[in-house]
Parts: structure tokens; sequence; C-alpha cells
């Protein structure tokens, strides 16, 4: 019998889970910088030249040097997520201050420094800032690479400033009405109730900012600093060996890879665990 | 202008009090007292400006003209101290609006600590006592996820009664919740009614209203259309709006 009753039928939501950009650090991707290595580092062997050194001992030879460089890379990403992240929050604060004097500065200073491209920051403040400070009686040197995370830091704040105001508006506005049904100042509501819950939805966006930090340090080869970008350049002018060129880049790539995996994979299983609760 | 007020007047005292929302009149001239210890609920139908005129009371919504007192002390003036205020009169809402960070004991204790920066020790012994009281030892350590609808209303009232307040609100605490859990909160409410607290309860609950209320106020389209004692209000309202209200849900 046919009825023309409607019919529910079962109804599945799309998945619309992934507002985060996409990570460049799946397993698939790991895989084929693997495969593009070991294919180049073949082809690198068959065009040298008789009596070298094969590729994979000269890489394996430099490897320690390189690391030293790639220990600067993570410092420097390190400093500039931490300093960078409490001016963020700091301004992110000044995003959703009740002054409109405050909010209007806090906006310009955001969109500038979130806006404006990371190497032109750096060189900025390669070359504003002094060599060296006095602070006190004592002068401290300010190498490249401390010019350089302060250089970083700067969009790691403007972005920081821009999840702290996306976190606190997404908190429903039924939590500031019962802090204020109960006394709380403002920024007594701001403290114990409403950024303690932003925690929790501000730390996937926020690693994937630090993998995001982490893979921008080579920029600071260009402004001259020792890290591991710099001196694979240098590994290759000494060596003079144009078939090193290709293996020995993607070499570092795969080192920022390995790094940067776990982080991007910890950032999914954060982002689902917290869709769940 | 605040003036020196004793219990024989109305502890909130309202004086054709308007509010507008943009071009929305919600609250269109309403005058109500509440004395001390008197329990009044508001009933009405929805978009009746129930729900803003609560606010209004405790300063969450501004009015545009009239006068609120509460204990003598002008609402309506942009000098009043609202925390102040607020620490005199406890708001419970109709979606509880928990902390859902902090466990139902921490819900209970903050703003006592941090508002009124009591001692610890205290506040945490009033606030077990607190759930004692509203029938929820043994959840202390439950975070507001892990609560039913009625527990987590139960905690909200206890949270508003750590601030010792004057008076109560009530905006429609138990529309959210599932019938069988209602039973439970209304409970609770009778209990505090009981023991003198002064509550202004907005509510659909019109059996609960009848046997709770000192006096019933029935509002609609922002103003009071009729109001007296249960017994008199539910047998012989004079009204045709509130007869047809109270025809539609009784």
């Amino acid at each position: 019998m046919i009825s023309d009753l409607p019919v529910l039928k079962p109804f599945r939501l799309q998945s619309t889970a992934h507002d985060s950009p996409h990570s460049p650090f799946t397993a698939h991707h790991g895989i084929l910088l693997l495969i593009a290595l070991m294919l180049s580092i073949c082809v690198g062997e068959a065009q040298a030249g008789p009596g070298t050194p094969s590729i994979l001992a000269t890489i394996l030879r430099w490897t320690p040097l390189l690391a030293q460089g790639f220990a600067l890379n993570i410092a420097m990403s390190f400093f500039a997520m931490a300093i960078g992240t409490v001016l963020g929050l700091a301004l992110g604060l000044g995003l959703i201050a009740v002054t409109r004097p405050v909010r209007a500065i806090s906006w310009l200073i955001t969109q500038f420094f979130r806006n404006a491209p990371w190497l032109v920051l750096l060189f900025y403040c390669i070359l504003l800032m002094p060599f060296e400070v006095r602070i006190g009686g004592a002068i401290v040197p300010l190498p490249g690479w401390a010019k350089s995370t302060a250089g970083l830091a700067l969009p790691v704040m403007a972005n920081v400033a821009e999840l702290v105001r996306g976190a606190v508006q997404s908190i429903p506005s039924s939590q500031w009405e019962a802090a204020e049904a109960l006394a709380f100042a403002r920024l007594a509501t701001l403290r114990l109730v409403i950024l303690p819950q932003c925690v929790k939805r501000m730390t996937p966006p926020w690693m994937n900012l630090y993998a995001i930090v982490v893979v921008a340090t080579p920029l600071t080869s260009i402004v001259g600093v020792s890290e591991a970008m710099t001196l694979t350049g240098d590994v290759l002018s000494s060596e003079g060996r144009p078939e090193l060129l290709v293996p020995m880049y993607l070499y570092l790539l795969s080192w920022f890879f390995i790094y940067c995996y776990p982080i991007a994979r910890a950032t999914v299983a954060l982002e689902r665990r917290f869709q769940v609760s | 202008m605040t003036c020196a007020w004793t219990p024989a007047q109305p502890l909130v005292r309202m004086r054709d009090v308007h509010k507008k929302f943009g071009a929305a009149t919600v609250i269109n001239g309403i005058s109500i007292d509440v004395m001390k210890g008197e329990v009044i609920c508001i009933i009405g139908p929805s978009g009746a400006g129930k729900s803003t005129l609560l606010r209004c009371i405790n300063a969450l919504v501004p009015i545009d003209s009239g006068s609120i007192l509460v204990e003598g002390q002008e609402v309506n003036d942009p000098k009043l101290d609202k925390l102040k205020l607020r620490r005199k009169v406890g708001m419970v809402f109709q979606q509880y609006n928990l902390f859902p960070h902090r466990t139902a004991l921490a819900n209970i204790m903050m703003a006592p600590l941090h508002v009124l920066k009591r001692d610890r020790v205290d506040v945490e012994a009033e606030a077990r006592a607190l759930m004692r009281k509203v029938r929820l030892d043994g959840k202390e350590h439950s975070y507001p996820g892990e609560l039913s609808g009625g527990q987590q209303q139960r905690v909200a009232i206890a949270r508003s009664l750590a601030m010792q307040p004057a008076a109560m609100l009530f905006d429609e605490v138990t529309a959210a919740l599932d019938p069988e859990t209602v039973k439970e909160v209304l409970v609770t409410i009778r209990e505090l009614a009981e023991e003198g607290m002064t509550c202004v309860i907005v509510t659909h609950e019109m059996g609960f209203a009848r046997e709770v209320a000192d006096q019933i106020y029935f509002t609609d389209r922002g103003v009071v259309v009729e109001h007296g004692p249960p017994a008199e209000f539910f047998t012989n309202c004079r009204d045709e709006r509130t007869r047809r209200f109270l025809s539609q849900i009784l």
C-alpha cells in the first residue's frame, strides 16, 4: 500500500568540523616527503662523479651542525610564541575593552600586525632595534636571532589577540548575565568565569599557530641568523656539489616535518575531544 | 534618591516603569509593591515583559522612565552602585546558567569568596549547608554537565542564596525542565517562601502560583491587567484578557 504521508528520512548532519586551516602535517604528506627524499638521494648518487663520498654519508656528516641550527629554530619559535602569547592576551583584552578608544587602538594594532608580511616585520626589527641595549649599568648585546624572535613575536601577538577575542565572544552571554547577577565586576567576571572557559577553546588553534611559527623561522635566514636554513646553504656552498642541493633541502624539510607532525596530531585530537564534550 | 528604609515600607517598590527595546515597548507603566517576606507571582502570555521586569529590578536592564526602589535605593539612578544592589537581590534563570568549568560546590562558593571577600572556611561550610538544603548533598564535586536540569537549577538557587540576598527573583525557572524534575525545584522554592524569603516569581505553573503566592499579577503587553490574592484572582477575575488566558492554561 502506498501512503502519501510525508516520510521523515534519517537525517545526518554534514561534518562541518574543521574550521582550522588544513594542516600541512599529515601522515600522507610524511610518506610523500620520505619518497621524495629517497628518490632525490638515488638521483644524486647517479649524478655524482667518481671518487666522491656518497650523498647519504655527506648528509650524515653535516647532521650535527644542522641539528645545532635547528635547535636555534626551535628556540626562536619557542620564545616568539611565549612573548607573543603574553602580549596577545593583553591586546586581546584590549579588543573587548569597554572603553572605545582602547578598543580602537587595539584593533588597529591587531590588524596591522596580523596583515603585515612577516618578512617585512622581521626586517623592521632587525634594522630598527639597536645591536645592544643598556639595562642599568650592564650592556646587553642584542644578537640577530633575538631581534628576529621579536619580529616573529609581533604577528603571533596579533593572532593570539584575535584568538582571545573570538573565544570570549563565543561564550554565551548568559554566562555574563549570571556573573553580573551575582555582583561580579567586569574584570572579575572575565578572570573567574569567561577566560577559564576560553582556555579550552583556544588551545587547538593556538597549537596550530605554533606550528606555523616553527615553519616561519627559516625566514630569519634572509636577515642572516645562523639557523638550520642558513647553515644548509653554507654546507652546500662549501661542498660545491650541485647534486647535493635537492636532497639536502628535502632532508631539512623532513626535520621540520618530524617536529611539527606530533603537534598537528595533538591539535586534531584535542579538537575532536572538545567537540564531543 | 536614597531614603532611610524601614521594613514597614515595600522592599521593592516599582512605580510607572517604562522600558522600550528600539521601537518595541516591553514595559508600559507597571507599578508593583513587594513587602518583605511576601511572595509575588507574575503570570501572563509570552512577550508580556515579565522577564524584562525582573531584570530591571537588579539593574541587568536599565529602565527608560519611572522608579524602582529596592530597600529605599533608587535603581534608576545613574550613580547607583549596581554591585551593591545585586548583593541584595538574587536571581535564578530559566537556563540555570551555572559556570560549567567549576563544580557545584565551587559555583556556590565563587561569589561569597570573590565578591564579598569572605573567609574560605566559613564560605565552604555554608555552601555545604546550602547543598543539603536543596537536597543535593553528595553532589558537591559534580560538574554542572553531570547533573540533571532539576539538579542544576537547585544548585543555581543555592548559588544565589549564598549571597544572603534580601529578595530572590525567579525567571521561569522550571520552563526548561522535564516534567518530573519540575516538582523538586518547586518544592525548594516553596520551602524558601515558607521561611520568609521575599520572592518575585515569573512562572507558567498556575497550580504552584496559586499555592505559594501572596499576590498574583497578570501582565499583558507591558501592563498589569489585574492582580489580587490567588483565591480571589483565580475564582473571579474581572478582566476579559485574564479570563481568556486562564481558560487557555488551566
